[in-house]
């Protein structure tokens, strides 16, 4: 009788941050809603005790369902019927399950018949199914595309979608192609408008597709004839009941083996602009993928855990010369390890989501209202938080999942290699975490102007200016060491003014900025709670060597040295 | 066309799971030690229910429960998957009750509903597992009963098909309503409590968990009618004092017995034939396997 929302009190740590109390009166519009719905919450009380209960019921279904169909699942695989995709009878009962406890649209609003929660206990679910099954996630947590339609879509779309999606009907965004995968400029997928019909249609190939076959699709399409770059793209809604879309086939993955990968053939698909045309690439995409971000930032820190759990429970079983493995220094530092960056990384993905949900709040009470002068500030600042902490949280988040499966199997030993054990399925189900919604070497793209123009040492000023706990004063003092060595770092790459060699560089700079933030992280996170503690000590004297080993090879570095790399 | 529910329900201590400490000295069930939880077979019941309701729109379900005043608790977790409202029968005279007693108390609670098309419950419950309690309450109102019922097929013209699941196959009977059918626990799992549902009935409360509120909170119960959950006594429902509770229970435990099993040494056997032939007889002859 697992519940993965009771069993790991973290999660009630991070749910009860300081932040929530504005964060949700905002949300809730100070509480307005109560009067004309009567599951909304009177007061800011109310609404954490229905996010805790609600939550208490995404941790059931997580740990008795998805957890237990997990393995079935990734055996059985979903499979190609008359164009069209039969999921694994496992993820069924899943979506099912999920479906019928009212899960879905979990952040949309009450007149859409959604919930109308932050983003943060939504996260959290997310966080919990992954941990259950990292390839499940993808089909329940599509349904934050709904966030884009609510966002760009007409009011006519809202009402005809919205409801959809929060009565159980699954998403897919259709983005890339056989030659437009980490390159979405040169999607070629057409788009014509039918003067007679009064209506788009789409044709082409998409591949890569997750949950292809869902009922409700976002598609980027190229509208605009002869057009050859992202301005000739545009978003559209296809509407599954239409027809026109087949699914020519499924891909065989490494993990995630319950997550349909589609190949799709579009053939005169009737389909709805979205927005604006010529905004698709340059305004939507941009958005959706930032949301898919977060989710795969969650995805990976449900994994992690999922990995330390593993490891932790075989390490304490298993006897080797007389004693439990965990005893043995080798192990116990591998364990400690997983622990600190599971920590670590949740602490800078629920951080990364107030931000994120701060500044969208904002920015859908300003078409309610227009915002006080400090608002509008307030909301500036979390939207350069937000884009600067998303793509930092989804690199370092997907690439600790990835040491930790890794560690997990290591653990295991000669069993971990064995398929008899779910720590292999967890170590292939990892490895997409890094690739997908952008590869970690595209989150470095997108993060690097956070450090060149000063956001993440901007937002360290302001943790180091925090309070904290007396006794973690000293630690402190090291993480303040470390950011000297980063601004050092960053000062002695940015003064050559070579484009090529800041990018060069750019992963070790964006690394050193995010081991200093997640170590503020685990100090607040301690000084409210002391059990993070461990935690916090450990990933620091981590964070502090990988530090020093990057300031270092930033240091004995210039730009002549690329050569030798270049060949 | 449109059904009125009644789902016989009972908050049961959690027998699944018990540890040493789940019996006192005397041979009762130590209820401090077992959490409270709504009878398995009873959530299947729900379910079919749940899905009767969905099959034919506008029906309500009602859950009717006896025990403490506790026991609305039970009611708040049907309320959280689908049912409309529930009533505890709950009185100190009722305390005690063995099936006789209890069947009467429901089945004078079940005439004080009056307007029904069906009442449902689960098999059995797995604090006492007599699967006595549903049939004699269909006795006592004179209506007919369907056992071990799996799935209710289809509702049509006051009639309800019905899929038993027995020992050696499966069964599909017609029954006239008003029936009462008891659940198998191989029917469809209960469905999970729903987010929305939650929300909207987390402070549904009896009468007596209400004593104590302030003016202001009990304001919410005269706005949110749906919230009032009820509780019903002896007098409420009619009962006739001599058969409710203990005195008109004519079941008396003698005695109980706690069995408890002990680990042993585990025996290591070599592959031979000659030693599995014995333990084969081993376990045979101390009822193991046989």
């Amino acid at each position: 009788m697992a519940n993965f929302f009771l069993d790991n009190s973290d999660l009630k740590h991070h749910l009860h941050h300081p932040l929530m109390e504005k964060l949700v009166a905002l949300r809730e519009r100070n509480y307005s809603d109560a009067e004309k719905y009567d599951y909304a919450p009177f007061n800011f009380e109310d609404a954490m005790d229905s996010y805790e209960k609600v939550l208490e019921i995404a941790g059931e279904i997580s740990g008795e369902i998805v957890a237990a169909n997990a393995e079935d699942v990734d055996h059985e695989g979903p499979h190609v019927v008359d164009g069209h995709v039969v999921y694994a009878k496992g993820t069924q009962k899943n979506l099912d399950a999920l479906v019928k406890a009212g899960l879905m649209g979990i952040s949309m609003p009450r007149r859409y018949n959604g919930l109308n929660f932050s983003l943060v206990p939504y996260i959290m679910a997310a966080d919990m199914v992954s941990r259950a099954d990292a390839g499940f996630v993808n089909i329940w947590g599509l349904q934050d595309c709904a966030e884009t339609i609510y966002e760009f879509a007409s009011e006519e779309q809202k009402q005809k979608y919205l409801p959809r999606v929060c009565a159980g009907e699954t998403m897919a965004m259709d983005l890339t192609e056989p030659d437009a995968g980490s390159d979405l400029q040169a999607v070629m997928l057409k788009a014509t408008y039918s003067e007679t019909d009064g209506c788009w249609y789409l044709n082409g190939v998409k591949r890569f597709i997750t949950n292809g076959d869902g009922h409700i699709a976002l598609v980027l399409a190229r509208s605009e004839e002869g057009t050859k770059d992202g301005r000739g793209l545009s978003m559209f809604i296809y509407d599954r009941n239409d027809g026109g879309v087949t699914v020519r086939r499924i891909e065989n993955k490494m993990g995630i083996k319950g997550s349909p990968t589609c190949e799709l053939v579009f053939k005169n698909a009737k389909a709805e602009l979205c927005g604006s045309r010529k905004l698709g690439l340059i305004k939507y995409v941009m958005a959706l993928m930032n949301g898919a971000r977060l989710g795969i930032a969650a995805q990976s820190v449900g994994v992690s855990e999922a990995a330390y759990r593993e490891a932790i429970a075989y390490a304490r079983d298993r006897k080797q010369f007389g004693q439990a493995i965990i005893e043995f220094p080798a192990v116990y530092e591998m364990i400690s390890l997983m622990k600190a960056k599971l920590d670590a990384s949740r602490s800078l993905l629920y951080e990364t989501t107030r931000f994120v949900d701060m500044y969208k709040t904002y920015e859908d009470i300003a078409k309610e209202r227009s915002l006080e002068p400090e608002e509008r500030a307030e909301m500036k600042a979390y939207q350069k938080l937000a884009d600067a902490f998303t793509p930092m949280a989804k690199g370092m988040s997907s690439e600790f999942c990835n040491q930790n499966a890794y560690d997990c199997v290591q653990v295991h030993g000669g069993s971990g290699f064995m398929k008899d054990y779910a720590c292999e399925r967890i170590y292939r189900d990892a490895r997409i975490t890094s690739i997908y919604e952008g590869t970690t070497q595209l989150q470095v793209v997108a993060a690097i102007r956070h450090v060149t123009t000063g956001t993440y040492l901007h937002q360290i000023e302001a943790y180091e200016a925090a309070s904290i706990a007396p006794e973690l004063e000293p630690l402190r003092d090291r993480l303040k060491a470390m950011k000297e060595a980063y601004v050092k770092a960053v000062e002695a790459v940015t003064a050559t003014k070579d484009n090529e060699y800041i990018d060069f560089q750019a992963r070790r700079m964006v690394e050193m900025a995010g081991h200093v933030i997640m170590g503020h992280l685990l100090l607040a996170d301690t000084t409210r709670n002391e059990s993070f503690r461990h935690s916090a000590e450990v990933y620091i004297n981590f964070g502090e060597a990988e530090v020093a080993k990057h300031a270092a090879f930033i240091a004995h570095s210039t730009p002549e040295m690329m050569a030798d790399y270049r060949k | 066309m449109s059904l009125k529910i009644v789902v016989l329900a009972k908050q049961v201590p959690d027998t699944r799971n018990v540890g040493k400490d789940a019996m006192k000295e005397d041979g009762t069930i130590n209820r401090a030690a077992l959490p409270a939880i709504f009878n398995p077979e009873d959530l299947n019941a729900l379910e079919q229910a749940l899905q009767l309701k969905e099959q034919n729109p506008g029906s309500t379900i009602t859950l009717l429960t006896m025990g403490p005043p506790r026991a609305a608790e039970i009611i708040r977790e049907g309320l959280f998957r689908g049912a409309d409202g529930g009533i505890v029968l709950t009185d100190r005279a009722f305390a005690g009750a063995d099936t006789l007693a209890t069947s009467y108390a429901l089945s004078c609670a079940v005439r004080k509903i009056k307007d029904f098309d069906i009442i449902l419950g689960g098999r059995q419950a797995i604090d006492g597992d007599t699967a006595q309690v549903g049939p004699q309450v269909a006795e006592k109102l004179g209506i007919p009963q369907v056992t071990y019922a799996e799935q209710i097929l289809k509702i049509e013209n006051g009639k309800a098909t019905v899929k038993r699941r027995l020992e050696r196959g499966v069964e599909t009977v017609v029954v006239p309503l008003p029936a009462v059918i008891t659940v198998n626990g191989s029917a469809d799992e209960c469905r999970p409590r729903n987010a929305k549902l939650i929300q909207r009935y987390k402070y549904a409360k009896t009468p007596s968990e209400k004593q104590g509120l302030s003016e202001e909170c009990l304001k919410l119960y005269e706005e949110r009618p749906a919230l009032n959950l009820y509780e019903w006594s002896v007098n409420d429902v009619d009962a006739d004092l001599d058969q409710v509770g203990l005195a008109g229970s004519p079941t008396k435990v003698k005695a109980v017995q706690n069995v408890v099993f002990q680990a042993k040494e585990s025996k290591q056997l070599t592959a031979a034939d000659s030693e599995i032939e014995e333990l084969v007889k081993e376990l045979i002859a101390n009822h193991t396997i046989g």
